[in-house]
């Protein structure tokens, strides 16, 4: 029998009072996945969160991790391991003691993996026995990492590991994540960091108001997007008028500069070509454009305008 | 194998070591026969208003038992509170929850191992207290016979095993604190609340305790399990007041810790 999935989310609803802060999310995690969770602030992504590791009950739906509900046991967090919102330790206690603490609640170390190996793998080793209420925001993060690879997972949940951390600190959270990923661990990363999703994740879902607006890989969501493209001409002013003419091509907008539009497919751009040169405004630049995660996100969370706005003000703006 | 109680217990009674507020609590617990010991020998006066004041100067066995009926206003409660008001609290205090929720432990076993450190904590504090008084009172006053509250005159051997049995019975009513400050930990999740919160309900009984009218309350109050042990005193000795302190102080009790465990089982672990 085929193992279940790592993260199975079915109709999942958390309301507070009128407010309801997770609305009917589905989501499926598959085994191996490095996973893109993004919304922006407020979107229900922590709320999911925390019902996924049985910190909250919903008020509808289920959450299945491996097959097994958090809310009925913590045994369905065997081989799971994260934290939402800013790992949080005993701030009177050192790293070393948290560690053993975290180690002790997992059952000691039959199984697991030691200490000292995974404060190596975050280099914490060196500041291991100072309190953490010494410790700067980026060690409290790498701690959190550590705490959570104790349990050897086959799936992490991470909720904004990056936020707070210096470049170099990002830099050294998105290799970890990476190689975590390598090493088969199936990640599920909630982010701000459209380049951080971009670089390491293969799917992704996008929460919009508690809703799930998508859910897929990065490719399908480019491709559900088209490819948008920046034109001059020596004569624009006749070339929008083409371009308004021609099947298969739809302006997104003008500027004395260039002119953007977007096309169902590429023979639709050749014959666009060939329609601008007949009507004596040859193409002098005709450049495409693939729309970034960012540009889909806003697309996707803010609705049409935005993302339009963005990417073609981008488009028509960039020099020749 | 899987962690359960006893680990969460371990473990809470080393995070007690390390906080400031547990030697705050026990360090009061040892100052103030100290304390009130130096005063008796300084001042040479005795506090002639409270069973066994009298004497204090002829046996160190009666200041433990004058430090108990001094302490039930405001010193022990308030002893009590500072961990069991904290330990739930603390918790949200430093966000911590979400970590020991998310390892293998389940909740039940959480809330008991920390039930059990906040027991612990208070057990020790009481028999600080007592032990303390008890050297600093025969360092002062001599390792003598006491004389019980029928006026018999029982050895200082005996008399010792009095004051043990008698601290038991003193620990029936902090118990039943340590629950109340429990549940007012778990469920205002904040330490200064649930700490002041636990202290002014034991102020408020004994208050209600002094209104004229409301005698037939007395028998059923909380503060009123604090003198329970002085029917160890007597002889022979009146069982009475002992075993209604045990019934009474179990109301008060047991269903503040189920309604405590009721909602940190049931609570949402959210930033607040």
């Amino acid at each position: 029998m085929a193992e279940s999935p790592p993260i199975e989310v079915r109709g999942l609803v958390k309301r507070y009072g009128e407010i309801t802060a997770v609305d009917d999310v589905d989501l499926t995690v598959n085994s191996g996945d490095v996973f893109g969770y993004l919304g922006p602030n407020g979107a229900g992504k922590t709320t999911s969160l925390r019902m996924m590791l049985g910190l909250i009950r919903p008020s509808a739906g289920s959450v299945r991790l491996f097959g097994r509900d958090p809310q009925i046991s913590v045994t369905a967090l065997d081989g799971v391991a994260g934290f939402v919102e800013a790992p949080s330790f005993y701030p009177y206690l050192s790293g070393l003691d948290n560690l053993k603490l975290c180690q002790a609640l997992d059952g000691g170390d039959n199984g697991m993996a030691t200490i000292d190996e995974v404060l190596e793998i975050v280099e914490l080793r060196d500041r291991a026995k100072d309190k953490v209420k010494g410790y700067s925001h980026g060690m409290r993060q790498r701690l959190g990492i550590a705490s959570a690879l104790l349990r050897r997972p086959r799936l992490l949940l991470l909720d904004e590991p990056a936020t707070g951390l210096d470049p170099a600190g990002m830099r050294d959270m998105r290799m970890l994540i990476r190689d975590l990923g390598e090493r088969g661990i199936t990640v599920l990363l909630s982010s701000h960091q459209m380049n951080e999703v971009e670089e390491l994740c293969n799917r992704v879902a996008i929460i919009r108001s508690g809703r799930v607006a998508y859910e897929g890989s990065l490719a399908e969501l480019r491709n559900r997007s088209g490819v948008s493209y920046r034109l001059r001409t020596t004569d624009d002013a006749r070339a929008t008028d083409v371009c308004a003419a021609q099947p298969g091509i739809e302006v997104l907008a003008t500027s004395d500069a260039a002119l953007a539009f977007k096309a169902e497919n590429e023979d639709a751009v050749a014959a666009l070509s060939i329609a601008l040169a007949e009507s004596g405004a040859p193409v002098v630049e005709l450049t495409p454009r693939q729309a970034t995660l960012e540009d889909l996100f806003f697309q996707l969370t803010e609705g049409d305008q935005r993302p339009r706005a963005t990417h073609t003000k981008q488009l028509i703006e960039e020099p020749a | 194998m899987r962690a359960g109680v006893l680990t969460v217990y371990r473990w809470e009674l080393r995070k007690l070591r390390a906080q400031k507020r547990t030697y705050l609590g026990l360090g009061a617990a040892a100052a103030v026969p100290i304390i009130f010991v130096i005063a008796l020998v300084t001042g040479g006066g005795h506090p002639n208003d409270v069973a066994f004041g009298k004497y204090v100067h002829d046996t160190g066995l009666a200041v433990p038992l004058v430090l108990l009926l001094f302490g039930s206003i405001w010193l022990f409660p308030l002893i009590t509170a500072l961990v069991a008001g904290d330990i739930v609290a603390s918790e949200d205090r430093n966000a911590t929850l979400k970590m020991i929720l998310t390892r293998s432990v389940e909740r039940h076993q959480v809330f008991a191992g920390k039930a059990l450190a906040a027991v612990t904590y208070a057990v020790l504090a009481i028999a600080i207290a007592g032990v303390v008084a008890l050297g600093a009172g025969i360092l002062a006053s001599g390792f003598n016979p006491v004389t019980t509250l029928s006026g018999t005159v029982v050895s200082a051997p005996k008399g010792l095993e009095l004051v043990g049995a008698s601290l038991l019975v003193y620990l029936l009513p902090i118990l039943a604190i340590t629950c109340i400050g429990l549940l007012l930990s778990t469920v205002f999740r904040n330490s200064g609340a649930a700490i002041v919160g636990t202290l002014m309900f034991s102020l408020l009984v004994q208050l209600v305790g002094i209104l004229p009218g409301l005698s037939g309350l007395h028998p059923y109050l909380l503060s009123t399990q604090f003198n329970a042990w002085q029917g160890l005193l007597r002889t022979p000795a009146d069982w009475a007041p002992i075993l209604r302190s045990l019934w009474v102080c179990a109301l008060y009790g047991l269903p503040a810790l189920a309604a405590a465990a009721l909602v940190f089982l049931r609570r949402d672990v959210a930033e607040s």
